[in-house]
């Protein structure tokens, strides 16, 4: 083993490390190891004169290896690693010592928290000294990206990556794409119609001849890798011949089951059991809800067979896997809102004319159940006094959601302008307890509503709705009157219920391997500075699966997403990073160190595990050895900790390296016996 | 399981019909219910106003005592108790420094083991309830659970602190209606009974106010402290509302009793100050109802009120 | 007598608790400085005799911790874990280790508050057991 001279550089990160930790004495003390040839401390390490400090020193001091006591190696590993290279060091003998975000952030000041910056320091130069230079892996790029979800930030995010001229599946698991968005009336703040924006983009969805939809779909399965993913796609059965099917509409007409409750409209309208949900779906294909249909409950009737001009309808189509190689997805499944008895106190759920803003947003629709005129649902009467709550379940620890669900204040303060617009005697109210109007003419917008649609906004919460003689009596304060209580005989009552994630939105994260928070909404791989993507390598992020966000943000993140897929899909081949297992190779007659017991291929999730046959001239086997297919390893190491012989490493967190960590951990020296 | 019984003082004063039809509930279920040896009062409302130490040391040594004999839970039926037991169950088990120093200060130790429940959990998991109903008590009924028997929702976990089911579902079992009505969980006026009348009139009154306005013909209770502002706070509730009310109120225990075919003086019935004689249905009438029940239909088809077993009025017994 | 101040090794995944104690970081949350992290890219990679090897070599305790069961990025390797983990403790009794003495726990990247109360946790449980002096014997069974 050559001598190793290794190079410590201790980053004062502003104050944030050298507030509580001593940097110059952690780098005066790091000089003294053992095998360290350079140790300094400075401001700002990441830098660009930080930066060069190290660079400088590698072609100076000939540094075999660095460590950057710094920030989290999440944060700043490839700044530095990247700094690495460009000075001819392998940067795989870069490694970062997280002296910020687990030691100066989390500990007082004093001699305990410099001693555990100096032990962080100690063990990330134990494990740079028994590190290997390492060669990146290519792997090739399929470059078609798989949509997950057909609202407005899928729609956009395939529109942005067909027309960077790559190709996209995209999965929609209702019979239309278009999302929550096509259930809306109006949008704020300028109040065009939701619609009349979505629609046109919606068919040029059905249209691009870069884009394969597969509506009425869902993912069963990823397998892969960044590059190089294979979904399995199922198709559900819609019961009819799409490719037959012109979309007449006949069929829905002439269902005898017509009673079901609407989706689409919230459960506000009701709907046939063969139905389109809405006349601009896209695609304009109906679907037959198995749940209801007459045939399928009693086994006959097949009317819309009968009456079907093109023999399209198909009662014993069957669901259908697809599979499809791509290289990228973008997460865009979207959001729900609360239902059910989550509200019990407001008798949501058990009282008609307690509703949700969705069902508002399906009352004020031109295309809604009551065709845009605002009559509440027990007795289609038009409302003379509406009370809007705003903050149902949401910033409500109490409820177990604490986050605030972003998009409420603004459709709360459309809502009330909405029906003032419509209903001009109606007297609304809105509860609130924080106006959050942050956004472009976002707050002017809450203003008009104020005060040219004289919408009377009490700030204080409502602690109960009850019936009482046909009117619906909210209890609530006025806190801004001295907390004077406050009853309200409403008409209606909207509920602007927490936004939450997918009912399906944990489990999709566990089949994609990407990280999900506390309320199950997708995380993204850093707050801040990479909003769009996760943490697994390739998949990215769009609109309010990962919070929740309104129209503009989500459309935002969705373009954002698209021009990082395609920027991996603008080169044919992808660098990985080379952290896999490698299997022993020895000269002969031993060969390698495996002994074939195949335990490792068992373990590996990735089926990345290969037998190899090592055979003699005459091509007489001489053992059968495992061998790791790079291209399929993920490196989680599991085969590594398996293996009675020790014959498979994995490169990176090596035995070498982990155990020289531990020893110098621990301050016992270098661990090479 | 070994359940024991902690009174305090309400059970043994002001709540006595309550302590006394739930032996009698008790004894016609086949439980046993020993006391807590040698209990003391559980520093109600006054000791958490005064002394955090006290107000904790209090329960913790009525636990310690229920430890002590081997009881794996305490039945505690007054709902301000079970407040203060459960509290103190609570914050010693989520503070292990905490429960060490209490137990100090009793002197006696104290592990958290045994649990702390309320009249409707405990009478929520009697097996086939339904099956030794007697005489159903088919009324229309307004469950009232009041403040602390499901508050602070955290502490208690029982129940939905907003909306809740427990006794409205205990109430069915007896073939009883629940009515579904606004005041479940709304403030009586609780310790305001003494100092400020006035205020219990009020709150007692809109409370009455709703449960008559949707047909109730009985308010149905889980707490003396309830009892006493809804009963025998009655003439001032009337004088302050300017008319009168009817509707007795009554402790589920009673109800129960009723339903088990008890006698209706066993249960205390006559100490109330609002007398609930027009519920309890004569004999003949009943047998008829029971025997109707307990030839297998459900206590939904049990007759409603005022059908088979007639008027209230024709059916008025004298109890006192 | 100087005061005892427990040397803990965290042994750590990449995905859920390096990311989670990041988040403790970030959120300025405070906890006790005996603890320190080793990163592994998954539990599954954790070969026990690591543990040995720590506690053959100072370390008073181990916490070990990844994502939850289900969370983790590749697939199952967090279950390998738990299971080297049930087998291993049995093994600790013949080895003289007080089973106290290993925290294993799932930590996911969102629970940096978890991740700072499984620390002082730990910490104070091992502050309350005391140095980990038999070392000695486990050298003699041949873990260096």
């Amino acid at each position: 083993m050559t001598l190793a001279r290794i190079g410590v550089f201790v980053c004062h990160c502003g104050e944030n490390i050298s507030a509580t930790v001593d940097c110059a004495k952690v780098a005066a003390e790091a000089a003294k190891l053992p095998g360290v040839a350079h140790s300094v401390d400075y401001k700002y390490m990441c830098s660009d004169p930080g930066q060069q400090l190290i660079q400088s020193a590698i072609r100076e001091k000939g540094l075999t290896g660095v460590v950057v006591a710094a920030c989290s190696p999440r944060m700043h590993e490839p700044t530095f690693r990247r700094a690495c290279a460009e000075a001819g060091l392998n940067p795989f003998l870069c490694e970062m010592a997280n002296i910020r975000e687990h030691c100066s952030w989390v500990h007082e000041k004093g001699e305990a928290t410099t001693a555990k910056a100096l032990d962080i320091v100690r063990t990330l130069v134990a494990k740079v000294k028994k590190g290997k230079p390492l060669q990146p892996i290519q792997v090739p790029v399929t470059k078609t990206a798989l949509v997950l979800g057909g609202g407005i930030a899928g729609i956009q995010a395939s529109l942005d990556i067909a027309n960077a001229g790559h190709r996209v599946i995209l999965v929609e698991k209702e019979p239309s794409i278009g999302g929550h968005m096509a259930q809306l009336s109006e949008t704020f703040p300028t109040l065009d119609c939701s619609q009349c924006i979505l629609t046109p983009r919606m068919v040029e969805v059905a249209q691009h001849p870069n884009i394969t939809l597969y509506s009425y779909s869902e993912l069963e399965g990823l397998e892969g890798f960044i590059g190089n993913f294979k979904a399995r796609i199922r198709r559900k059965a819609r019961g009819l011949d799409e490719t037959l099917c012109t979309g007449c509409g006949l069929c829905t007409q002439k269902c005898p089951t017509r009673r079901i409750p609407s989706e689409f409209d919230a459960g506000l309208g009701l709907r046939p059991a063969i139905y389109v949900p809405f006349p601009q779906a896209v695609p304009n294909k109906p679907v037959i809800d198995r749940d209801h249909c007459t045939y399928f409950l009693k086994g006959k009737c097949r009317l819309c067979e009968k009456v079907c001009p093109t023999q399209a309808i198909r009662f014993d189509q069957e669901d259908e896997i697809v599979e499809a190689e791509v290289g990228a997805v973008v997460l865009a499944t979207g959001f729900d809102i609360k239902h059910g008895d989550f509200f019990p106190e407001y008798g949501y759920g058990r009282f008609q004319d307690v509703i949700d803003g969705l069902q508002f947003e399906r009352l004020a629709s031109a295309s809604g159940p009551t065709l845009g005129e605002i009559r509440r649902p027990s007795d289609g009467k038009v409302p003379e006094t509406v009370v809007f709550v705003a903050c149902a379940g949401s910033r409500d620890p109490a409820k177990g959601i604490e986050y605030c669900s972003k998009i409420c204040c603004m459709y709360t303060a459309k809502h009330a302008m909405l029906y003032k617009h419509k209903v001009h005697q109606g007297k609304p109210f809105v509860f609130y307890m924080d106006i959050r109007a942050g956004g472009k003419m976002y707050e002017e917008f809450v203003r008009r509503a104020m005060e040219e649609d004289g919408v009377q906004y009490v700030r204080g919460r409502v602690s109960r709705i009850y019936e009482r003689g046909g009117k619906l009596v909210v209890k609530g304060a006025d806190t801004l009157l001295g907390a004077r209580p406050l009853e309200i005989e409403a008409d209606l009552v909207v509920l602007a219920t927490a936004a939450v994630a997918n009912a399906g939105a944990e489990d999709l994260a566990q089949k994609l391997h990407v990280s999900y928070d506390a309320h199950a909404f997708f995380a993204e791989a850093h707050p801040k500075l990479r909003p769009v993507e996760t943490n697994t390598a390739g998949i990215f992020l769009a609109g309010a699966c990962q919070a929740p966000k309104d129209i503009p943000d989500s459309v935002s993140q969705a373009s954002g997403a698209a021009a990082k897929v395609a920027a991996l899909f603008s080169r044919s081949e992808l660098v990985r990073e080379p952290l896999v297992a490698v299997v022993d190779r020895q000269a002969p007659p031993v060969y390698s160190s495996c002994v074939g017991c195949f335990l490792c291929q068992g373990a590996c999730p990735y089926q990345a595990i290969e037998k190899e046959e090592i055979r003699n001239r005459d091509g007489g086997l001489i053992k059968t050895v495992a061998k790791v297919n790079p291209g399929l390893c993920q490196g989680c190491g599991t085969c590594v900790a398996l293996c009675r012989t020790k014959s498979i490493d994995i490169q990176g967190y090596s035995h070498e390296q982990v155990y020289a960590e531990v020893l110098a951990l621990l301050n016992r020296g270098e661990g090479d016996a | 399981m070994r359940t024991g019984f902690y009174p305090g003082c309400s059970m043994k004063g002001s709540a006595r019909e309550y302590n006394e039809s739930l032996m009698a509930v008790a004894a016609a279920l086949g439980r046993d219910l020993p006391e807590v040896p040698d209990w003391n009062c559980c520093g109600a409302t006054a000791a958490h106003n005064l002394d955090r130490d006290l107000s904790l040391a209090l329960p913790a040594r009525i636990l310690a005592a229920a430890e002590k004999e081997g009881m794996n839970e305490v039945l505690v039926p007054c709902a301000a108790c079970y407040s203060r037991l459960k509290t103190t169950r609570h914050e010693l088990n989520e503070d292990e420094a905490l429960r060490r120093r209490i137990a100090g200060l009793v002197e006696a130790p104290y592990e958290g083991s045994a649990e702390v429940v309320n009249i409707i959990e405990w009478l929520g998991r009697i097996p086939d309830l339904e099956g030794r109903v007697k005489k159903p008590f088919a009324r229309k009924v307004a469950c009232y659970y009041g403040c602390l028997l499901v508050r602070p929702a955290g502490v208690v976990r029982f129940d939905r602190p907003e909306e809740p089911q427990s006794m409205d579902r205990l109430m069915k079992k007896l073939g009883a209606d629940p009515i579904d009505w606004a005041f479940k969980t709304e403030c009586c006026g609780a310790g305001f009974s003494v100092s400020r009348t006035d205020l219990v009139a009020k709150l007692s009154g809109l409370i009455l106010e709703d449960a008559v306005s949707r047909g109730a013909e009985a308010v149905i209770v889980a707490c003396p402290m309830c009892h006493l502002n809804l009963d025998m706070r009655r003439p001032n509730i009337e004088k302050r509302a300017g008319k009168k009310y009817r509707i007795p109120v009554m402790y589920i225990t009673q109800a129960l009793g009723l339903a088990l075919g008890l006698a209706p003086r066993k249960l205390g019935l006559q100490r109330h100050k609002v007398s609930p004689s027009a519920l309890i249905v004569p004999a003949s009438a009943q047998s008829a109802a029971g025997s109707q029940f307990a030839s297998g239909d459900s206590p939904a088809s049990a007759p409603s009120s005022g059908s088979s077993a007639g008027s209230p009025a024709a059916t008025a017994k004298k109890v006192d | 007598m100087p005061e005892f101040r427990p040397r803990i090794v965290a042994f750590v995944c990449n995905w859920c608790t390096y990311a989670g104690a990041d988040l403790t970081g970030t959120s300025r949350m405070k906890y006790s400085p005996q603890v320190s992290i080793i990163r592994f890219p998954c539990t599954g990679r954790i070969d026990f005799m690591l543990l040995l090897k720590a506690f053959a070599n100072g370390a008073d305790g181990i916490i070990v911790s990844g994502c939850h069961p289900n969370d983790c990025h590749y697939s199952s390797g967090n279950f390998h874990a738990r299971r080297r983990w049930i087998v291993f403790r049995a093994l600790l009794d013949f080895l003289g280790i007080d089973v106290r003495r290993i925290q294993f726990s799932w930590v996911s990247a969102a629970e940096g508050a978890k991740w700072a109360r499984l620390v002082n946790e730990t910490a104070e449980r091992i502050h309350g057991l005391g140095p980990f002096t038999d070392y000695h014997r486990l050298r003699g069974m041949g873990v260096e």
